[in-house]
């Protein structure tokens, strides 16, 4: 008797989760996997005659990517050059937060940090193409005799956007890692005479690996994935795979292409973040992982 | 070391100080500075095309904001009694909705989207006679492009309230539970207003979000122009004082909304986790 009763209750329970998943379930079947399985089928099928999609089977768009290497270029070499600026920008900052600074201030200065990160990307990318065009430091430049310096619209315009845009991201979960640990270590190994350069290599660097990886991953990730940065910045000179994407389905109209293109962007970072996810597995032995949120 | 953080915020906040100061200028050109004036204040506000992008922004990003809220809470809730490999499976549907370029959803949603409605529309066409000959047809516009922009939001949703729901006093549900209350009144008594300030802080940064975004409203919008989708069309003309003005407006709107939620999230935290959480 008394079991029934309990299995009336786990079905009731049952029933509220289902109910209570039902409209993410939805949301997530039509505007996340139907589109990534249209993404898929198209890949592999052939451009219409007026642009569109035309089903068939066929591995031609795969193999057209190449034509496009120039995406793969720049997305390639400035993400990863990219991702290094920032991490070598961000990681005195994170220390001085961390360790240095009063800690009647850290808070604050934490949240200026942040700040940024969460305002408007288009707006703050705009700034700087006011900063960097013709009228801004160029011409500011050219008043201390370095008369014609291009800006705009090169890859170190896109660089310095990059930077801009993503350094509070490498920022927090180097402090993270770098807050959580024990200075008693530090003042151990200049107890033991260790000279202050010394013990930055072998106890602060180490112990901050986590931090460091997971700020590089997502910055890294969140680049190789980036549209807006190369397109106001780079002016159509400089672009990624995200502008080439655009310009297939847009310009050119021909989805199976960009399909392909969408395609083959995903699968890289999806194997970049299984590759890294195996990397923090082996590193921390199933440590607590560091996150943004 | 003091010198060098004070250079990387002078980075960080010189650029959106030049915005909001050129905001102010006077003159005609966006860069040539002739004195202090809000006559471009004046003329955005008068702009109908600013005025109604603003309009579509707020509509679009309180509506999506709501229904992402609503959504993700439940699913946040529900989340937590999964085990197994249906746990697995939503886990990675929120993480892949998450990581997944905006590019890459914007045009793949657009593609679903377009290519459903052409297959749809043929067949709400014999519908016409029921609506005195003019047939409901699909289209992209208000609708897709909230649907889009709850998506992302709504993970962003469950991500922060299953933080908010683990670190959760578990005794008090099991003595409302102990008492004998059944579980609806539980939730509404116990659990939710323990998790009112992070649901209302997750509804201030999915409208930050989606007042924000530039990309998928780009795709999605149809016929519609958000103020992200104005800015960058300007931008296209040339820069002008009157971009300065929107952009400064855009930016001062989400710092409000953002200072808000840290507030409204540090609110019923116990000393100890306000200053490690985000």
């Amino acid at each position: 008797m008394s079991t029934s009763g309990a299995d009336k209750i786990g079905r009731k329970r049952k029933i509220t989760t289902a109910m209570l998943l039902l409209p993410a379930t939805a949301w997530y079947a039509v505007l996340l996997l139907m589109p990534l399985v249209f993404i898929i089928v198209f890949s592999f099928g052939e451009r219409g005659p007026a642009g569109g999609y035309v089903p068939a089977f066929t591995l031609e768009n795969y193999m057209n990517l190449p034509t496009r290497s120039k995406a793969f270029f720049n997305t390639m070499t400035l993400a990863p050059i990219g991702t290094i600026a920032c991490l070598l920008i961000a990681f005195p900052l994170a220390y001085y937060l961390a360790l240095v600074v009063k800690k009647r201030y850290r808070n604050l200065l934490l949240v200026l940090v942040i700040v940024p990160f969460w305002t408007s990307l288009l707006v703050r990318t705009y700034a700087w193409i006011f900063i960097l065009s013709g009228q801004g430091l160029p011409k500011l430049l050219g008043m201390f005799g370095l008369e014609g310096i291009r800006m705009i619209n090169t890859p170190g315009a896109v660089l310095i956007g990059i930077i801009y845009i993503y350094l509070p991201l490498m920022v927090f979960p180097i402090y993270v890692s770098l807050e959580k640990l024990d200075t008693r270590l530090l003042e151990a190994s200049s107890d033991l005479g260790a000279p202050p350069f010394r013990t930055f290599l072998q106890v602060t660097l180490p112990l901050s690996i986590p931090g460091i990886a997971t700020g590089s991953m997502m910055v890294f990730i969140l680049l190789m994935g980036e549209f807006i940065i190369p397109q106001m910045l780079g002016g159509g000179k400089v672009y990624f795979i995200g502008n080439a994407l655009v310009d297939v389905f847009l310009q050119s109209r021909n989805w199976p292409f960009g399909a392909a293109f969408a395609a083959t962007l995903v699968a890289i970072m999806l194997f970049t973040i299984t590759v890294y996810m195996r990397f923090m597995a082996k590193l921390s032995g199933g440590r607590e992982d560091v996150s943004v949120m | 070391m003091k010198f060098y953080a004070l250079f990387v915020y002078v980075f960080l906040y010189l650029p959106i100080g030049l915005v909001i100061f050129f905001s102010f200028n006077a003159g005609k050109y966006a860069l040539d500075f002739q004195g202090f004036s809000i006559r471009w204040y004046a003329k955005a506000l008068s702009n109908p095309f600013i005025m109604e992008a603003l309009w579509v922004s707020i509509k679009v990003a309180f509506i999506s904001a709501i229904l992402s809220t609503v959504f993700g809470t439940m699913a946040a809730l529900a989340l937590q009694r999964l085990k197994g490999w249906k746990r697995t499976f939503y886990d990675s549907l929120i993480y892949i909705s998450i990581t997944i370029p905006g590019i890459v959803i914007a045009i793949s949603t657009l593609i679903a989207l377009v290519t459903l409605f052409d297959f749809i529309n043929p067949y709400l066409a014999f519908l016409a006679p029921l609506f005195d000959g003019t047939a409901p047809k699909l289209s992209l516009g208000y609708i897709s492009l909230i649907a889009a922009h709850s998506l992302f939001t709504m993970s962003l949703v469950v991500v922060i309230l299953r933080a908010r729901l683990s670190g959760m006093d578990r005794t008090l549900i099991e003595a409302s539970e102990d008492l004998y209350a059944p579980p609806f009144r539980t939730f509404i008594q116990i659990t939710l207003p323990q998790l009112a300030p992070a649901i209302f802080a997750a509804f201030l940064l999915s409208f930050t979000f989606s007042f924000d975004d530039f990309i998928i409203s780009f795709f999605v919008a149809g016929p519609n122009t958000t103020l992200p989708v104005y800015i960058f069309s300007s931008i296209r003309r040339g820069i002008t004082p009157e971009v300065n003005v929107i952009g400064t407006v855009v930016l001062l709107a989400s710092l409000i909304l953002l200072f808000a939620a840290q507030i409204l999230s540090n609110i019923g935290k116990t000393p100890k986790t306000r200053s490690s959480n985000k």
